[in-house]
């Protein structure tokens, strides 16, 4: 199939990624009482931005034998 | 409840996406193998995680956590001793057959092993149950959605009625689905499948590591839960001593054997997703591809629902205002008629399992990666909804529309009939979901004739790919004895301390099991057993098919697929195989 999986995935994960990751270091830190005083939100976020980035450089590097 | 502008941001980010892919594949779709099959040409990966989460709908994430808070650890037996041993089964032994045979459903493949009347059976039963699991989907989501205020601010927000976020969240759902399953076909599906497989992940693994880390890890969780809790297998030596109350034999065979291998092996809902792989070595991975994250599920969903009712029940709840009994995290079900707890007969609370999820996400998540649980959530409905939404127009389109009402017609007019039934499917699950809201006896009522239906399915197949006697009049008997063995069963028995009815014992009760679980499993060993032995008599009291006829259906008239000697070990369906069952028998002792 003409589209590779990988591309929407790493896009969806990299800006899912990002925007957690701005609003766990800019956003309000009292609201990390419930996550046990961890701020999930930037931890999380860069895991998700960096697994993002993975699948698109996956993705660009199987593209340029130009496979179909 | 807080959600604020950045969870929002999260599930739109997700609806953008699913849809997009719907629309970006749309140009692909030429011809009706494209719509129903996906060309055959996906890979191995993308096929394997796609038959994964094709499953994944509501009941298997809210109902396994329920299920890990109400057992335990005993819950991973659906896993370790069901899927996955069923999963390498259908890989290595069947999928030669049905990928080789060129049948483009498992009805179809009925067709060419049996006779037409038992693939009009299986047609027309498998038709209707996908319509009616995805309208219980469709509810459940839209019941989830009311229970967890998700819309409540845009609702307040718009001036809309509280009574219509019900149908609201019901429309939005069937209009995605519909959306991108009507543009890209099973295509559409399965990359969207692929797409909320890693969302499901990305939302409930932060879950569990939180979780854990309050209990106190493992052995935390071990010293505030009952000791059968964490163990998966001590106490199965008999039934009154483990919280499932079932004794190894009728685990492992009803359960093990009868259930998950007709599960897995003969559902076209999952198969569906390894015939569209791109070789036979591909559609053989892809059940193995496939049970490798099955076999590490437990972690994901049953963990979440042990951590739930292991926890202190916090004074003032999430999200909940009023004060009700409740243990752990996990509150009593409220009798909507006087708004009071539900009690049971010993007049303890009823506690209503299936939050054992939401309430743990409500518990730990802060707003932002909230969102990210909940969009997870609404994933994993929504991968549910689609899985049964495109078996349907395939089963419909291929087996009822064109073997029986219209048969010479274009492949276009085929393709096209395939995006009308996906409009259809949408229809009648939403009708389905809303008879749900009025009549909920009727579901339970239907899911019980749907398990009499499946319940002898794996005799047949298993008959008549590896026994070539076995003959169409032999299986279409069977499958109707075995059905009616399993009403029989379950109208002569009954769970301790229900009453007659829905439960069973409608007939006369002649033997109570300790749980309805028990009751489930050896239902499934009688209509088994029943379906067998009438498919082997009828069979050999009918007339065998010429054996020129069966190859490539039955195995032993069918050359073994050649094993690729270059490839890698793990490339290789028999050694990955061989290493994934290992892995399986490693975990349960691990539980034991």
């Amino acid at each position: 199939m003409g589209l590779d999986i990988r591309i929407p995935i790493g896009l969806m994960f990299t800006i899912v990624g990002a925007l957690l990751t701005l609003f766990g270091a800019l956003g309000n830190k009292s609201i990390y009482a419930r996550s046990l005083g961890i701020n999930v939100n930037l931890l999380w976020g860069v895991v998700l931005l960096v697994a993002g980035i993975i699948f698109l450089i996956a993705a660009t590097r199987k593209h340029k034998p130009g496979t179909t | 409840m807080n959600l604020t502008w950045i969870d929002w941001t999260i599930m739109l980010v997700y609806l953008a996406f699913v849809l997009g892919i719907g629309v970006a594949l749309k140009r692909f779709v030429r011809n009706s193998t494209d719509f129903f099959l996906a060309g055959r040409s996906l890979p191995a990966w993308v096929c394997g995680l796609a038959f994964l989460s094709a499953n994944l709908g509501a009941q298997e994430v809210i109902g396994m956590a329920a299920s890990g808070a109400k057992y335990g650890i005993a819950t991973s037996h659906f896993y370790w001793i069901g899927a996955v041993p069923a999963m390498v089964f259908v890989g290595i032994f069947m999928m030669p057959f049905y990928y080789g045979s060129r049948a483009r459903s498992v009805p179809e493949y009925l067709r060419l092993r049996f006779d037409e009347k038992t693939r009009g059976l299986n047609a027309i039963s498998f038709a209707t149950m996908t319509v009616f699991s995805s309208g219980i989907s469709m509810y459940a989501m839209a019941k989830l959605i009311q229970v967890l205020h998700v819309l409540d601010r845009p609702f307040a927000v718009l001036g809309w009625p509280h009574s219509w976020m019900f149908h609201t969240s019901i429309l939005i759902s069937a209009v995605v689905v519909l959306a991108y399953i009507f543009l890209g076909g099973l295509t559409s599906a399965i990359y969207n499948e692929v797409l909320q497989f890693f969302l499901i992940v990305a939302g409930f693994f932060p879950l569990v590591l939180l979780g854990l880390k309050d209990v106190g890890g493992w052995t935390g969780l071990k010293q505030q839960l009952p000791e059968a809790f964490t163990h998966s297998w001590r106490g199965m030596a008999h039934a009154n001593t483990n919280p499932m109350g079932i004794e190894a034999f009728g685990l492992v065979m009803g359960l093990g054997f009868v259930l998950s291998f007709g599960y897995w092996c003969t559902d076209f809902l999952v198969v569906q997703r390894a015939m569209a792989a791109d070789s036979m070595s591909a559609a053989r991975r892809t059940p193995l591809i496939a049970s490798i994250p099955k076999m590490l599920f437990p972690f994901l969903v049953i963990l979440p629902g042990m951590i739930a009712i292991a926890l202190p029940t916090p004074v003032a709840q999430a999200g909940v205002t009023r004060s009700q009994p409740a243990q752990g995290l996990i509150s009593a079900k409220i009798d909507e008629a006087t708004g009071t707890a539900q009690l049971d007969s010993n007049g303890r609370p009823v506690l209503d399992y299936d939050l054992a999820i939401p309430n743990t996400l409500l518990h730990y998540f802060p707003t932002g990666v909230l969102g990210l649980g909940l969009t997870a959530l609404l994933a994993s409905f929504m991968s549910g909804m689609a899985g049964n939404v495109t078996a349907f127009n395939t089963v419909w389109t291929y087996d009822i529309y064109q073997s029986y009402i219209n048969k010479t017609a274009t492949d276009q007019h085929y393709l096209w009939m395939g995006r009308m039934a996906t409009v259809g499917g949408i229809v009648l699950s939403i009708a389905a979901a809303y008879a749900a809201t009025h009549f909920n006896n009727i579901m339970d009522f239907l899911q019980l004739v749907f398990a009499f239906v499946n319940a002898p399915l794996f005799a047949t197949f298993l008959l008549g790919m590896f026994w070539k006697r076995t003959t169409g009049h032999g299986a279409f008997l069977g499958l109707l004895s075995g059905t009616a063995a399993a009403a029989l069963h379950h109208g002569m028995t009954l769970p301790q301390g229900a009453t007659p009815g829905i439960k069973g014992g409608w007939l006369n009760v002649v033997h109570r099991y300790p749980s309805e679980m028990a009751q489930n499993f050896w239902t499934a060993i009688w209509a088994f057993t029943a379906c067998f032995v009438v498919t082997v008599l009828i069979s050999l009291l009918t007339r065998a098919r010429e054996e020129e006829e069966l190859v490539g259906l039955v195995y032993s008239l069918t050359s073994k697929p050649e094993e690729d000697h270059h490839l890698p070990w793990f490339a290789r369906p028999l050694p990955l195989g061989i290493a994934v069952l290992l892995a399986s028998v490693i975990l349960n002792v691990i539980f034991w």
